[in-house]
């Protein structure tokens, strides 16, 4: 099945790619556009303001002393030696001690937010392979892009069917490795309608760098009207693309598409082909024939199988079968 | 305490009789099967060096392709084998050996008042070892097209550079890694009996200087984590062999699984590269500060405090990889836990510039600058530290900047700072101290220039090994690279100049800067055998007993 999508949706270099996020952020952090960068982002700069600290001391004293203790004749001797200070050596071990307990707990603290999406989130499940994403929506939707409603929780799912890939949307300061083989998971509720870059952080080979997308963050009401639009699938694909994912969804239970028969006879190379009935008499499977096959299954049987077949009567529109139409004529093309 | 040459009290110590360990015997092979660990402590630092200009080589193509958002130079498949030799090169055979095998191996013995090493046999086995392993994973590389990374991660290390066959791809190139480690495991061993059988009886446990220390620190680790790739790369042979599933998702294994394998040999490797670079820097303050180093018990110990727990931190590579919040939270915990004796540390050789007499030469020059470096290195693991700023920051180009300014920055200075130091005493010649300054000046501004602004490409989003990356990116991308190629201006001239001073360098007395270490009472370079006189065995950071001598530009004993 992920093959069938992967055909269906291939990847494209982008060039129409957001920047990372829009306009503003400080000097160095993007601006925040999820609850959880406003944790992050200060937890960020409470380290960064102890880091400047400890380190303009550091060099401070450093240049001070390499100034003022310098030797001013060749072998000139110390002038103290004092060698060691219990009481000071302790000092400056329990003052980081303290500060980076503070660090730990600051960190552990926003990671474990992240790592409990409230209830209700809406569920998207990301599939990443090489070198495109792939985010299936609750209504079955699958899109390059991510999509999600402003102040609304949101839940991935990532699994990945080749190598490691990592999802990371730096606006969002969320990330998550995408491992063959389990499901990883991250949350997190964008705050800011916009665009914002989506990238994968770990190396999965050629192409890692261009395994970027878009995130599109809707304002309140936009995003079931763009999935709406988006879950329209002619709009986007030609009739055959969308009658092979109709016929993967609706008829492979029964056939199939390589040329062997199942339950039903293979649904490859039918197409406009000659079919032998039950009661001995020839049709050919023309545009007609597969309409009354799915709309009456019963009116007419082939000959060497049953009639398991029930009526598409009222599931699938007109225009659906025609693309299933558009497909079997495809796949007889292909066996020709 | 007597002196070295009674009869005459200011004149330096004599050249060996018959010949320094350079030139006692002659001929390719008295090198190829010597046993003189200061023969083989050359050979070393002459491989190793050459390993380091390819590696620089493959950085400065890396950067070169990064000047510009797409394509510059290379297609990316090219460009990954690019990063991905640099990196193995670096770290596998520039880093990790740098400092023990080439320096600790010519001083630790001397330092001891020693011969030779414990094990002078093993010591060139590992050698060879270690020549093996690095032409089997250069090769490996090379010719399997690995284009995995240094960190081999399955399955794509695994699937994309396997071709489908046993011994194909990434398990040459582990195999040779695990080559290397062996050597490194030798190496240590021979350390560490060394400095508990060879100690003259007169010196205890603190009267070891601490590049000792740091040495016998190093030692545990390589012992103790070395093995676990060993067993890392068996997994995967028998995993291809077998079918038998145990990182691969496609046969039921996890590849997460073999992260925690790899790094739970690679982040105590991280210490392994850091801990002699503190313990040369532990040596140069205190001697071109004059003064005794402040703090000895609490330097020593903190050697130690971090090869322990280095071992339990290597779980800070996985948090968001998915492994369970409760291990995240442990490891972020221990991982804050090293911060404390690296601090310990800086601090201390703060307090013994205190009130010295500061001689800005090259070997400080580099010392000092480290602590520059290794202040920013240092700090800013603190930020990957905290899990929820770690999560913005994995994988992007601040990791690339913070690991450069600990192991690039920090450990390859200490290196350069630890080669001239022990310069004159390896060569009996004196490098040129102006031309010293230049290069330094290049290296140091390169340096930051290179990495600084990895930091913010980081937080700013920007993932490491990116061959395409947003045109938002390009004008620090040019800062770092332009940055790389001023430092490497600077090795260059360094290589020049050094070189340079082995034919027409002024001849080096035997303590050109007044250390109180052993290894400055035998003549330079060094007798075979290290010491025509047995040396005086005392505080190794008191200086009282020395004095300047102007007519050698050196200092000899007072009395
Ligand atoms: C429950 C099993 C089942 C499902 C589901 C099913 N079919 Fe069938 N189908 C059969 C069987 C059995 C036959 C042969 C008997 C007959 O002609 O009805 C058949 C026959 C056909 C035929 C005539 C084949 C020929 O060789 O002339 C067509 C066309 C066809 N199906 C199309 C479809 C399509 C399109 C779908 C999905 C929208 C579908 N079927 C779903 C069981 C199924
Ligand atoms: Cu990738
Ligand atoms: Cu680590």
């Amino acid at each position: 099945m992920n093959q069938l999508i992967a055909s269906l949706l291939l990847a494209q270099t982008r060039t129409d790619l957001p920047p990372v996020a829009p306009e503003g952020g400080t000097f160095w952090l993007p601006p925040g556009a999820s609850t959880a960068a406003g944790h992050t982002d200060a937890v960020f700069y409470f380290i960064y303001w102890v880091s400047v600290f400890f380190f303009l001391l550091i060099v401070a004293l450093m240049v001070y002393f390499a100034w003022r203790y310098r030797a001013r004749t060749p072998g000139q001797a110390a002038s103290g030696q004092v060698t060691h200070h219990t009481v000071l050596e302790l000092t400056w071990s329990a003052i980081p001690l303290v500060l980076v307990v503070a660090m730990f707990y600051l960190g552990f603290r926003g990671y474990m937010d992240m790592q409990n999406p409230p209830r209700g989130a809406l569920d998207v499940r990301v599939l990443a392979k090489k070198w495109d994403w792939f985010f299936t929506y609750p209504n079955g939707h699958i899109d390059n892009e991510l999509h999600v409603p402003v102040d609304a929780p949101v839940r991935l799912t990532l699994e990945s069917n080749d190598v490691i890939h990592s999802l990371f949307i730096p606006a969002f300061r969320i990330k998550r490795d995408a491992v063959p083989g389990r499901y990883n998971k991250i949350w997190f509720q964008a705050r800011q309608p916009g665009d914002y870059l989506l990238m994968c952080s770990e190396f999965c080979g050629t192409r890692h760098s261009d395994m970027q997308t878009r995130v599109v963050v809707h304002p309140p009401g936009e995003y079931e009207k763009w999935l709406t639009e988006a879950s329209d699938p002619f709009r986007t694909r030609t009739l055959a693309e969308v009658g092979a994912m109709l016929v993967a969804r609706r008829c492979l239970q029964c056939h199939t598409v390589d040329g062997r028969a199942n339950i039903g006879p293979s649904l490859k190379g039918i197409y406009e082909h000659e079919v032998e009935l039950v009661d001995g008499t020839k049709v050919i499977a023309d545009d007609d024939y597969i309409r009354e096959s799915v709309l009456y299954p019963q009116a007419k049987i082939v000959r060497g199988f049953g009639r398991e077949m029930s009526s598409f009567k009222g599931i699938l529109k007109d225009k659906e079968i025609t693309a299933i139409i558009e497909y079997l004529k495809e796949l007889s093309n292909d066996s020709r | 305490m007597s002196a070295m040459n009674p009869a005459n009290p200011t004149s330096d110590v004599p050249p060996a009789t018959g010949g320094n360990y350079l030139t006692q015997t002659r001929g390719i092979l008295s090198w190829v099967f010597t046993r003189d660990h200061k023969r083989i402590a050359v050979m070393y630092l002459v491989s190793i060096l050459a390993a380091f200009l390819l590696g620089g080589i493959f950085a400065i193509l890396v950067r070169t392709e990064l000047l510009t958002p797409n394509k510059t130079i290379v297609e990316p498949d090219r460009y990954n084998q690019f990063f991905t030799l640099h990196g193995a090169i670096m770290i596998f055979l520039v880093i990790i050996p740098g400092i023990p095998a080439a320096l600790g191996n010519f001083v630790l013995p001397i330092m001891l008042g020693a011969k030779d090493l414990a094990f002078p046999r093993i010591n060139l086995f590992s050698y060879y070892l270690w020549l093996l392993g690095a032409l089997l994973a250069v090769l490996a590389i090379v010719l399997g097209s690995v284009d995995t990374g240094w960190t081999f991660y399955v399955p794509y290390a695994t699937d994309v550079s396997a071709g489908g066959t046993l011994m194909g791809g990434v398990i040459p190139v582990l195999l040779g890694v695990f080559l290397l480690g062996f050597s490194s495991i030798f190496t240590g061993l021979n350390f560490i009996v060394t400095i508990h059988k060879l100690r003259p009886p007169s010196m205890g446990w603190f009267q070891l200087p601490l590049f000792l220390w740091a040495l016998y620190a190093t030692a545990i680790i390589q012992i103790l984590a070395t093995p676990v790739l060993g067993i890392t790369v068996l997994l995967l042979i028998v995993e291809r062999a077998a079918n038998f599933g145990i990182f691969h998702p496609s046969l039921g294994g996890d590849p997460v699984l073999y992260q925690h394998f790899f790094w739970f040999y690679s982040h105590p490797a991280v210490y392994i590269m850091i801990l002699p670079a503190m313990g040369v820097i532990s040596e140069v303050i205190s001697v071109f500060s004059r003064k005794h180093i402040f703090g000895y018990h609490f330097i020593a110990f903190s050697s130690v405090a971090i090869a322990v727990f280095g071992f339990f931190v290597w779980g800070h590579h996985m948090f968001v990889s998915g492994q369970s919040a409760l291990l995240a939270m442990i490891f972020s915990l221990f991982t804050y836990a090293v911060a404390i004796p690296s601090a310990v540390k800086v601090f201390n050789w703060l307090a013994t510039m205190y009130r010295g007499a500061i001689v800005l030469k090259a070997p400080m020059l580099y010392a000092l600058s480290f602590l520059f470096i290794f202040g920013i290195g240092g700090l800013t693991g603190l930020f990957l530290g905290a899990l929820a700023v770690d999560v913005h920051l994995h994988g992007t180009y601040f990791i690339v900047a913070h690991f450069h300014y600990v192991m690039m920055g920090s450990t390859l200075f200490a290196m350069i700072a630890g080669i001239h130091y022990w310069w004159p005493k390896m060569t009996g010649r004196l490098y040129s101290e102006l031309w010293g300054r230049v290069a330094w000046v290049l290296a140091f501004v390169g340096m930051n220039l290179t990495f600084f602004p990895q930091f913010l490409l980081g937080t700013h989003g920007m993932p490491r090994r990116y061959y395409n990356y947003p045109p938002q990116f390009q004008f620090l991308n040019v800062l770092s690279s332009i940055g790389s190629y001023l430092m490497a201006a600077g090795f260059v001239i360094t290589a020049i100049y050094l070189l340079h001073s082995l034919f027409a360098g002024r001849r080096a007395p035997s303590n050109p800067w007044g250390g109180a270490t052993l290894e400055w009472q035998c003549s330079s370079p060094p007798p075979t055998h290290n010491f025509d006189q047995p040396p005086v065995v005392g505080d190794p950071y008191d200086f009282g007993a020395l004095k300047y001598d102007a007519a050698i530009e050196g200092y000899v004993s007072k009395t």
